[in-house]
């Protein structure tokens, strides 16, 4: 064995938390969303050439929330080896729990003119249900969109993760789960608007919600919030709990032999990915005008992984240019060759697991590799 | 004994058939009356004479082939006029003739009395038929014929609905002794209404008085609701159990194939949904076949579909296992991800070729309808899928336990690396075995098409709570797919009717995990070293 | 041979004990490991049947029996992965292994290395090294845990003893097998573990890696106990002063070395094939 003075004891090389070029990035990316596309939405006329159509400012909106699930779910599959099919109803959950405010701001300008949702009406209740109490005040709507979806992934998770429950069984049981509450949500009985869901929202915070001002705000927000959840992506990569999170996807008996209880971690990073959709929701909602049960299919759920398997799972940036192509590629799908999208999809996820085990990221770093 | 009875019962039928008091036309004659309550009166007469003629006459009453002659006589008219007795034609024919008009009150009277007069047929299933028909009548004018029908009756079930139907209406009969007689015969039926009949004694009139003014009657009346509630509650029960038993058997015929699939190869397969959605479709193709070529033998088309949906199934299975499935053995939840590939490529792919619309599988007539056992109607076509899961089932086992690709596969299972240093050829067992469990999918396609719709989306309503049976019942054991599938099966049934179907999915999924926290590795699970390896 | 430095080693110097048990490890009463009529049964067939046995402080026992004698299930009993059907498993004299998880058992100062080497194998081996290390270990800590010196100078340390130092950097993966297992055996002493087990530590080193390996674990020796399941009998001459010998899940004979060679009834069952 080697016996070296101790001055050349080993020192690990920090790694920084963005390149020079990654903050670049991030500070243009994060000027052009927050600054430069609201004005050229907002404040540039119709008619001038630079104008951002209302379509646009939605469609992007749409899919900067769909890149915070996307992040999400890179949390729970590409680092820690989860693979949840759930993740479709916690964002539901979220997009519901501000739904609820949406439909309180409706006031009575829905069709009946009560004080009461349409819906309710119709049902011929009386009063809002127990669990619509509160909905009218934001700060509430806002503590739902993180507390259902939080509780209940704190609650399966600690009952799965405590079980041992692994794997494919795990993916199993979320997407059963996903499944039940997508039926429950079905039912007019549930409060939730049954098979319409809630739509013809009116106004948040009293501020008309197809105006361009709250598209736009609600565009920032979004940017906003994907920046945050990159960050926090970044900041959980460098740190031993992400470490610790690789460890149990890689190995997760020799972390319990060296002293870790995985249930915590699991837990912990299970709920802040289910926390992370629900707001992702909260702010798909407004956005895109309507939330019913069909977000929860089980289908929807299963899309999200392979947003993250074509990106480039346990990367930072992949699982956001999986989501956007995906996403953009169904949207010019779903417009020029509706009956050929479901072909594309299937697939990009029999080749992407077949072929590009690493997505784009991979792809792009092999090539790159090559060129050296 | 038997002997005797039988003998008995011939000679007793045989006076059944004949007249036992003639028709004559001093009582037909009423029925040309004018006077609504003479006619009436008139057909309870006919049905009084209780024989054949009078059966004839009062159907052709309620056909409205009865005329009335401009001298008040009444014949039967089929192209000629005829006499209502004999059906001789009349010489000479009358001039002019008017229908008999029939109003609703009539009508009820007449299928009261046909279905009375059928009692007295001689042909057994004709009088089971008709006992049935008139359970429950509150037509007291129907008692002179129930007595007679129950004097010559000798099969115990026509007795025993006769007496039923005879009690119900002595519930009315003012002598407190022949309502204590019924009450008590009522008390061992099993049917709802007669729960209520009877449960109705029981009341307090607005008045204050009890609906039944004796008491004995009462007390009576009290234990027969009783009984009769704990006979209603088994049967319900066991209605339950067979409908649990029925979605039980259709879990394990999908779960069988997860099973192989899954539990020998450790191959998770979302696309297993869409090879029962082939082997329905097979099932579409073949009736189409058989009702173009062979329409003779359409009845048989079913049995046709069955080779023919496993091998459609287990040919598209094995093309995929060597095509994507093969290259990621040893990576679940890539092999996830690339079944649902497979999976909405399938679907869409069956649109495209038969239209997005659910297409039409019909039941052969052997499997329509359904057998009463207990008062409850067990449809045929479920009893042949239970049946044919079973007979799946001991194939499945027959094959695992006694051929060489069995053996190959259970030895795959235990030690993939031993087994191929042995010579097993282990590519060539997962090839077979991915077509087999895609096979046994096919198979429970052909069972779901004669169940529900068949439709692109087929697969889908099935393959998650299969999974769930495959979850609970565990890994590797044929025996715990079995007991999960049929547990789960008639939990359920038990479950619905008090919370409804969607809070029962997400009570047994609750369950599920309860009992995974108890079981990791499901029910049945093999315990050992292997397990975690 | 000798590692350079033995203070980093000794688990006495360590800092606090572990958070989920809050108890020290009570050894004032000699033995650090109690087994006592521990049965093991997998569908009928009994894996360990009344095995009883104990491991004093400090001592380095070395564990030997034909294939399935029930070696690796015992150190399944011990850290946890296994509940046994009958009988008690204690830590020194109060920490009951049968109801602690085998995280708590792992902090409670027990490492195991496997059979099979398990290291992380995308991690570098600087990283393995930082995991295993004795510290808190929950979610919060880990959020906001950065090395100090101390411990990176302990890793160091470590790095040298088994002979990592150059592959810091690599990850664990890409190490030839014997580096894996020397690698497996630096974790568990980042652990400052009072008690190691140790599966088939050599198997598939070569004659000069067993030396080595032979050379580390007697430098161990009293500052931990040390419990090692192993085939190779000159590695069992080299290291052991007590042998114990399981067959069919209980404890067949116990001695010195030459004591059970001389031993008829192991010579039947084990050394005489």
């Amino acid at each position: 064995m080697k016996s070296e003075p101790l001055s050349l004891n080993y020192r690990p090389v920090e790694q920084p938390f963005f390149t020079k070029t990654g903050w670049t990035v991030v500070a243009v990316l994060a000027l052009v969303a927050l600054v430069i596309v609201p004005i050229l939405y907002v404040a540039v006329p119709q008619e001038h050439p630079l104008h951002l159509s209302a379509y646009t400012v939605t469609l992007v909106g749409k899919i900067l929330c769909y890149c915070i699930v996307a992040c999400a779910m890179n949390l729970i599959w590409g680092y820690t080896g989860i693979l949840s099919l759930g993740h479709g109803l916690f964002f539901a959950l979220g997009g519901y729990a501000f739904g609820m405010y949406l439909m309180r701001q409706i006031g009575r300008d829905g069709q009946y003119q009560s004080d009461l949702p349409d819906f309710m009406v119709f049902l011929d209740w009386k009063e809002y249900p127990w669990h619509w109490a509160g909905t009218d005040s934001f700060l509430w709507a806002l503590m739902l969109v993180v507390l259902v979806p939080g509780l209940l992934a704190f609650v399966f998770g600690f009952f799965a993760f405590r079980s041992r429950i692994k794997g494919v069984y795990f993916s199993i049981i979320t997407q059963a789960l996903t499944f039940a509450f997508m039926l429950l949500f079905f039912r007019n009985e549930t409060g939730f608007g049954g098979n319409n869901g809630f739509t013809d929202f009116k106004r948040i915070l009293g501020f008309d919600v197809t105006s361009p001002g709250m598209r736009a705000t609600l565009f920032a927000l979004s940017a906003a919030a994907l920046l945050g959840a990159v960050v926090m992506t970044r900041y959980l990569e460098r740190s031993k709990t992400g470490r610790v999170l690789r460890a149990i996807r890689d190995s997760e008996s020799r972390l319990m032999f060296s002293g870790y209880n995985p249930l915590w971690y699991k837990l912990f990073i299970w709920t802040l990915s289910a926390v992370m959709c629900g707001i992702a929701g909260a702010l798909y909602v407004p956005q895109v005008g309507i939330i019913n049960p069909s977000e929860m299919s089980p289908a929807n759920s299963i899309e999200i992984a392979v947003w993250v398997a074509v990106g480039g799972r346990g990367t930072l940036i992949g699982p956001l240019l999986g989501a956007s192509t995906v996403n953009g590629a169904k949207s010019f799908f779903t417009q020029s060759f509706p009956e050929y999208w479901l072909f594309f999809l299937g697939l990009l996820f029999i080749l992407v697991t077949l072929f590009m085990p690493k997505g784009i990221v991979g792809l792009v770093n092999r090539i790159m590799k090559r060129d050296q | 004994m038997r002997l005797i009875h039988c003998v008995l019962g011939f000679v007793l039928l045989l006076c059944a058939a004949l007249p036992a008091s003639a028709l004559d036309a001093e009582t037909i004659a009423p029925l040309g009356s004018n006077d609504l309550m003479t006619r009436i009166e008139a057909i309870d007469a006919i049905a009084r004479a209780g024989d054949e003629q009078a059966l004839t006459l009062l159907q052709a009453l309620q056909d409205g082939e009865v005329y009335v002659t401009g001298d008040g006589q009444v014949v039967i008219y089929r192209d000629e006029a005829l006499d209502p007795i004999t059906l001789a034609p009349l010489d000479p024919q009358p001039d002019d003739v008017d229908s008999v008009i029939l109003n609703n009150r009539m009508r009820g009277k007449l299928s009261t009395a046909i279905g009375a007069l059928r009692l007295l047929s001689p042909d057994a299933a004709v009088r089971r038929a008709s006992a049935r028909a008139i359970e429950g009548s509150e037509d007291v004018s129907l008692l002179p014929i129930l007595d007679k029908a129950l004097e010559r009756e000798t099969e115990a079930d026509i007795r025993r609905s006769l007496s039923h139907t005879r009690a119900i209406l002595e519930l009315k009969s003012e002598d407190p002794a022949r309502r204590l007689a019924a009450v008590e015969v009522l008390a061992d039926s099993s049917q709802r209404r007669v729960h209520e009949l009877v449960s109705r004694l029981l009341l307090k009139l607005p008045s204050g008085e009890f609906a039944e003014p004796d008491a004995e009657v009462r007390a009576a009346a009290t234990d027969a609701v009783k009984s009769i509630e704990r006979r209603l509650l088994l049967l319900d029960y066991f209605a339950r159990f067979f409908s649990g038993l029925s979605l039980g058997s259709i879990l394990l015929l999908v779960a069988l194939g997860l099973a192989i699939t899954y539990g020998l190869l450790g191959v998770i397969n979302l696309a297993h949904g869409e090879m029962l959605m082939i082997g329905a479709y097979a099932t579409y193709v073949t009736q189409e076949v058989f009702k173009t070529h062979f329409p003779g033998a359409f009845d048989w088309y079913v049995l046709a579909a069955i080779p023919v949906a496993f091998v459609t199934a287990a040919l598209v299975g094995m093309a995929l296992e060597r095509t994507v499935i093969r290259w990621l053995y040893g990576r679940p939840l890539e092999t996830l991800l690339a079944t649902w590939g497979i999976s909405l490529f399938l679907i869409q792919l069956t649109r495209q070729i038969f239209g997005a619309q659910n297409v039409e599988v019909a039941n052969p007539s052997w499997m329509s309808g359904g057998v009463e056992v207990l008062n409850v109607v067990l449809p045929y076509n479920r009893i042949a899928i239970i049946a044919f899961s079973f007979f799946v089932l001991l194939l499945m086992w027959l094959m695992l336990a006694r051929t060489r690709l069995g053996l190959f596969i259970r030895s795959v299972t235990q030690n993939r690396t031993m087994a191929s240093c042995v010579g097993v050829p282990t590519s060539r067992v997962d090839l077979m075995a991915f077509g087999l469990g895609s096979g046994i999918a096919g198979l429970a396609g052909v069972a779901l098409s004669q169940i529900g719709n068949v439709g692109p989306d087929l697969g889908q309503a099935y393959i998650i709570d299969s999974f769930m049976v495959v979850v609970l019942g565990g890994v590797g054991q044929l025996a715990g797919t079995v007991y999960a599938a049929l547990g789960l099966g008639v939990l359920s049934k038990f479950i619905e009717p008090h919370i409804g179907a969607v809070l029962t999915k997400i009570l047994i999924l609750v369950i599920i995990i309860a009992v995974i926290q108890k079981r990791p590795q499901g029910l049945f699970a093999l315990k050992g070293r292997a397990v975690e390896a | 041979m000798k590692p350079a430095h033995d203070e980093p080693l000794n688990p006495s110097g360590a800092s606090s004990i572990g958070h989920v048990v809050t108890e020290a490890v009570d050894t004032s009463h000699g033995p650090i490991l109690y087994l006592d009529d521990i049965t093991v049964s997998f569908d009928g067939f009994k894996a360990l049947n009344k095995l009883t046995l104990t491991v004093d402080e400090g001592e380095l026992r070395c564990i030997i029996g034909p294939n399935g004698a029930g070696k690796t299930t015992m150190m399944d009993v011990i850290t946890g992965k296994t509940r046994p059907d009958a009988g008690s498993a204690f830590f020194g004299q109060s920490i009951d292994l049968t109801r602690l998880t085998e995280a708590e058992i792992a902090h409670a100062g027990i490492g195991r290395k496997f059979q099979k080497p398990t290291v992380f194998e995308n991690h570098t081996v600087f990283e393995n090294l930082e995991l295993a290390i004795k510290t808190d270990k929950r979610v919060w800590a880990s959020l906001r845990a950065r090395l100090g010196d101390e411990q990176l100078d302990r890793i160091s340390e470590t790095l040298r003893t088994i002979d990592l130092l150059e592959q810091a950097d690599r990850a664990a993966g890409l190490l030839s097998h014997g580096q894996k297992q020397w690698l497996e055996i630096g974790m568990l002493l980042m652990q400052e573990p009072q008690l190691l087990l140790l599966d088939e530590p050599v198997a598939g080193m070569t004659d000069e890696e067993t030396a080595k390996t032979a050379q580390l674990l007697k430098t161990l020796e009293g500052s931990c106990s040390i419990v090692v399941v192993e085939h190779d009998m000159e590695f069992i001459d080299e290291i052991a002063s007590t042998v114990t010998v399981l067959h069919e899940g209980s404890v067949l004979a116990e001695g010195g070395m030459n004591e059970i060679k001389s031993d008829e009834r192991v010579i039947e069952v084990y050394l005489g094939r």
